[in-house]
């Protein structure tokens, strides 16, 4: 069996079997944990508009520290919806969910996707460089948010490398074995680490939002 | 030139049949030029082929299904190519020589004699090692003996053909023969794959014009394919590649994308992680290649290519095998995140009541 035999087989199917179980233990963990009784009144019944109207109030930044945060911020969302247009809308990633989940849609241009990946790969630098120069961020930092920097960029890398077949004298069959078993380093790492967030942020969100609600908090 | 006089050089053997030095020379360079060497060495090719003596060779037919035979001899018209294969002195070949039986045996045995350590060995079809070699024999002995015993005074070995190479067809999973390639039991030779099922004939060509005129095997690749040939992917050369770019691919063999010629890409071609010759040097007498007629490459000249999953299933689609173990793994995760938030309700319990 040779690399990319390896990546293709094995390594995916044993990468998302750790996904699929790291994902299903936080989140079991997290919603089963026990709760604190609130024999309160609930001062508003719309606990589930809270959760939402939160879940979308804190997705901009609030005025008090729009300036403050405008940088990442505005980083932090072209390099999201960067991944989200390299990870979906380029055809041989949807033939692979499609693999998976038996349907497909429509792609972009290879040329809008070398774009998109570009500019991520830069606006994740960006912020990295962040990282390193504000005392205080560093000060916050520790080994999960670089690990988690480096297991996002490695597979835009080795993507754009195999894209550009920029091997370094690697073989472009290689590099597609590597980018692969990058993209399964991350799909190992997702649940375990901040990266977690893919699947908890909304579900954290939502119960602080909702929890806001039943005291008659603003959200 | 007298007719009836055998010809002992490939030069006079190619003015016998009226061949001009013109176009000879052309012949030269365009073997020179795929094999990568510069431009100046046309004329070496030239000089050093002309006066070329015939080439022993001796040609093992094992595991194999006569593609390969049928791909280098049955050109569409009489060529240089063919000329060359019409001059070396082809001193065994079940397929194609006229002795059969013990006199073909005692051919093999003669020429081996006359030529040892100076003949070329062309491998076609897979040598069986399971259970003593038994799965296929030629006059009572086993294709490993005869590989073993033919290479011992050989001057180089071509392994034609992916069975040849790399194992092809009858290495395919279960492997009932324990089908392996050449280079797997012949470690003490130098052996050159010319892969593909079947091979590119030009690619025969090159690779013997080359042993002809420099006395050794042309540069290899790490599976030691001609690098001249097997440098680049189908992909990297592939004419349909621009609509690959632009993201337009024929979804269907009989939908709109194909009938514009889109990409392929979709319908299973493997052209990405392919190397070979088949999109430059083409079939035919360069008329046309699996893509160009409609159909995605297979991937034929890379080894195990049998086993690499559907010929229609696109490259990047996973290989995932079935959704119990991803089910198996919700459950456990489910499972264990569940027991988890137990073990801190008791432990909150017991807090409490600690009071």
């Amino acid at each position: 069996m040779d690399l990319l035999e390896f990546a293709r087989g094995p390594a995916m199917q044993w990468a998302l079997i750790i996904l699929v179980l790291g994902i299903t233990w936080r989140v079991a963990g997290i919603v089963f944990l026990k709760r604190k009784s609130d024999l309160s009144e609930p001062r508003t019944h719309g606990q589930w508009f809270g959760a939402v109207r939160t879940i979308l109030s804190r997705s901009v930044p609030a005025p008090a520290f729009r300036s403050r945060v405008l940088y990442s911020n505005l980083l932090g969302y072209t390099f999201h919806i960067g991944l989200a247009i390299v990870v979906f809308a380029y055809m041989p990633h949807i033939l692979w969910f499609e693999s998976i989940l038996g349907f497909q849609w429509p792609a972009l241009p290879n040329a809008v996707i070398s774009v998109a990946a570009v500019v991520t790969l830069f606006s994740l630098v960006a912020l990295l460089v962040r990282r390193l120069t504000s005392p205080v961020l560093r000060l916050i930092s520790n080994f999960d948010d670089y690990f988690s920097w480096v297991v996002t960029v490695a597979p835009l890398v080795t993507g754009l490398m195999a894209v550009a077949d920029m091997g370094v004298g690697l073989r472009y069959e290689t590099l597609l074995a590597v980018h692969l078993l990058s993209v399964w380093l991350l799909f190992i790492w997702l649940p375990f680490g901040k990266l977690g967030h893919a699947f908890l942020v909304f579900l954290s969100r939502g119960t602080t939002g909702a929890l806001f609600a039943r005291r008659g908090a603003r959200t | 030139m007298d007719q009836g006089k055998t010809p002992q050089t490939l030069g006079e053997e190619l003015r016998r049949r009226g061949m001009s030095r013109r176009t000879f020379l052309k012949f030269c360079a365009a073997v020179a030029s795929s094999m990568a060497l510069p431009a100046t060495m046309a004329p070496v090719m030239a000089e050093a082929l002309a006066g070329a003596r015939r080439q022993s060779v001796i040609w093992l037919s094992f595991q194999e299904c006569t593609g390969c035979v049928e791909s280098l001899t049955r050109s569409y018209a009489p060529s240089l190519e063919s000329l060359i294969f019409d001059f070396i002195s082809l001193d065994y070949q079940h397929t194609l020589q006229a002795a059969a039986g013990h006199q073909a045996e005692e051919a093999r045995e003669a020429a081996m004699k006359a030529h040892w350590g100076k003949y070329l060995v062309i491998v076609d079809g897979s040598i069986p090692l399971k259970d003593g070699g038994v799965y296929s024999t030629v006059a009572g002995e086993t294709n490993l003996d005869t590989l073993r015993h033919v290479a011992e005074g050989a001057a180089a070995i071509i392994s034609v053909g992916t069975c040849a190479a790399f194992g092809g067809l009858p290495k395919a999973h279960p492997n009932p023969t324990g089908a392996a390639a050449v280079t797997d039991i012949i470690k003490d030779k130098p052996v050159i794959n010319v892969p593909g099922c079947p091979p590119i004939p030009e690619v025969m060509t090159g690779v013997i014009a080359n042993f002809l005129t420099f006395g050794k095997l042309p540069d290899m690749d790490h599976l030691n394919r001609p690098l001249a040939f097997f440098g680049d992917t189908i992909h990297d050369r592939c004419y349909r590649r621009p609509f690959y770019r632009r993201g337009q691919f024929a979804k269907r063999f009989d939908d709109e994308g194909a009938r514009n010629g889109w990409c392929l890409y979709e319908l299973g071609c493997k052209g990405p992680v392919v190397h070979n010759a088949c999109a430059t040097t083409k079939w035919n007498q360069n008329l046309t290649f699996p893509i160009q007629s409609g159909h995605g490459c297979i991937g034929c000249s890379e080894p195990n290519f049998w086993d690499k999953g559907s010929f229609y299933a696109p490259l990047s689609s996973g290989r995932w095998g079935s959704a119990e173990g991803i089910a198996a793994a919700a459950v456990v995760g489910t499972t264990v995140g569940i027991g988890s938030a137990m073990l801190s309700r008791a432990r909150q319990s017991d807090i409490i009541k600690k009071g």
